[in-house]
């Protein structure tokens, strides 16, 4: 059963297109992710989502239209935003803050998560004192207490070390596997993307398209070392040459 | 230390190279005069003060005023700031007399120099410091469903306050001299109309103690406002300091 559905969404800035034509859905704990090159509009899908912009096309929610509000979406945005003047604690309950919810309930609610999250000791602490990988576990914090219908992570990772970035994968996995989050990932990191989704969109270069839904058969928990390892390269490689090398029978040049 | 070796420079100087006291007197004199006119020099300096004070709160209340309408009305921007920078170009030697002219000698032109000299700077930092609001952190507040209200409450001003705070050290020095001025132009009392009459009288001594007096005051002002933003923004200080036990990675 399908949470999410796009038909045939199309956004264009001025006379630049941006969005040629996307169709995807996102079922209830399904890991989804939307893998394209940099500069391919990936952004401008979450902002559609969340009602920052508008464009063309169908978007449904448990088959209702979607309203400018995004109320069903938690957003995590590229980098972790985590406001500078704000504890651990006070930046995790923004999003509870902004609904309404009152300053100690909000804390009642996150408090029990910081354990899970390595957070624990760290809630007085501000965000400069922490690592990159502490800052985006307290991101995703922010995101998931929220308790909206879906996830909508924006390359979470993608300011991160190659190793802490590995690391972080693995904690989401392993993360996602106890909570079932719905959740839509955009990244350009194909290994990032096979080893955390269930299904990939792969998109084409600007304009965007879809050029490939695959689904990935990897058994959970995915392990980035065993026989699955393997299977997991081979996909990858196959990801990644659909990407460098777009079926020209579409006919769209590149420029 | 710097100004230590000046002072010496100045006092060898003013002793020895046989220059009268009248033209350029001795440190030493100038503290001596300084102590033995105190009750003089404290009692104008409280108008000045006063002045300082109560013309940069107007000034700060109203270039808050304004910064906020300027984000909300992004045309306004362009509407006012033309005029806000031709204010800044008005030389203050000619504005200031004709301030007093139409407002007398009290308070009122006084605050008005002030505010009109420290107004500017303070309005561009507080506009520049919205703007610098993180554009990922503006959106992910949207997406929660947070208003422009919010957005301004939550994000837009506190990223504003380290501008604010340099907005702050400059104006402060400003708002000192632009009192001074004003005095200086016409007043009853105050550090700027005692240099202009002891200037008269052939007492560069105590011109220089009354200079003596305003650097003081200005350097306690900034330290204030130093001192203001450590309280302000702790994260700065404790934000330096990384954190040292617990799971890390």
């Amino acid at each position: 059963m399908s949470r999410l559905e796009l038909r045939h969404v199309r956004k264009a800035f001025g006379g630049l297109d941006v969005l040629a034509d996307i169709s995807l859905s996102v079922g209830a704990g399904e890991f989804v992710s939307i893998l394209g090159p940099s500069g391919a509009g990936k952004s401008t899908l979450f902002q559609l989502l969340t009602g920052a912009e508008h464009g063309e096309g169908e978007m449904l929610f448990d088959g209702m239209p979607l309203d400018d509000h995004g109320r069903h979406f938690a957003f995590m945005p590229q980098r972790d935003a985590l406001m500078p003047w704000r504890r651990i604690l006070d930046n995790t309950t923004l999003g509870l803050e902004v609904q309404g919810v009152r300053r100690q309930v909000a804390r009642a609610r996150v408090v029990p998560l910081l354990a899970e999250f390595g957070l624990a000791g760290f809630e007085r602490h501000f965000p400069a004192q922490l690592s990159g990988g502490m800052r985006q576990r307290a991101a995703l914090l922010r995101t998931v207490v929220q308790e909206r219908d879906m996830l909508l992570l924006d390359e979470p990772f993608g300011a991160l070390d190659a190793l802490t970035r590995a690391a972080m994968q693995r904690w989401l996995e392993q993360m996602w596997r106890h909570h079932r989050w719905t959740a839509l990932l955009i990244t350009h990191d194909v290994r990032e993307a096979v080893f955390l989704s269930d299904r990939i969109y792969v998109l084409s270069a600007r304009p965007a398209r879809v050029l490939r839904e695959i689904t990935v058969p990897l058994p959970r928990p995915r392990d980035p070392t065993g026989a699955a390892a393997q299977q997991a390269g081979a996909l990858e490689a196959e990801i990644l040459d659909i990407l460098l090398n777009p079926q020209p029978s579409k006919g769209h040049d590149h420029d | 230390m710097s100004v230590g070796l000046l002072l010496v420079a100045w006092e060898l100087y003013a002793n020895y190279s046989g220059i009268k006291p009248t033209i350029l007197p001795a440190p030493s004199r100038v503290f001596e005069q300084a102590t033995l006119n105190r009750e003089a020099l404290i009692d104008n300096a409280v108008p000045t003060i006063r002045a300082t004070l109560i013309g940069f709160a107007c000034s700060l209340g109203a270039a808050f005023a304004l910064s906020m309408l300027v984000d909300f009305f992004q045309p306004l921007r362009r509407a006012l700031f033309p005029v806000f920078i031709v204010s800044q170009t008005l030389p203050l030697v000619a504005i200031a007399p004709l301030v007093v002219l139409w407002f007398g000698f009290g308070l009122t032109p006084k605050i008005m120099l002030v505010a009109l000299v420290t107004f500017f700077p303070m309005l561009v930092a507080l506009v520049q410091g919205y703007e610098a609001t993180e554009v990922e952190i503006g959106q992910m507040l949207r997406a929660m469903g947070a208003g422009r209200w919010r957005v301004f409450v939550l994000a837009r001003l506190p990223s504003a306050l380290p501008y604010f705070f340099a907005g702050l050290r400059i104006s402060i020095t400003y708002a000192v001299v632009g009192a001074i001025f004003a005095e200086y132009a016409g007043a009853a009392k105050g550090l700027g109309i005692y240099m202009l009459n002891a200037k008269n009288n052939f007492r560069p001594d105590l011109v220089l103690a009354a200079v003596g007096v305003s650097a003081a005051l200005t350097l306690i002002l900034f330290g204030l406002t130093a001192l203001l933003q450590r309280l302000a923004m702790p994260w700065e200080r404790i934000g330096r300091q990384p954190a040292g036990k617990g799971p890390g990675r």
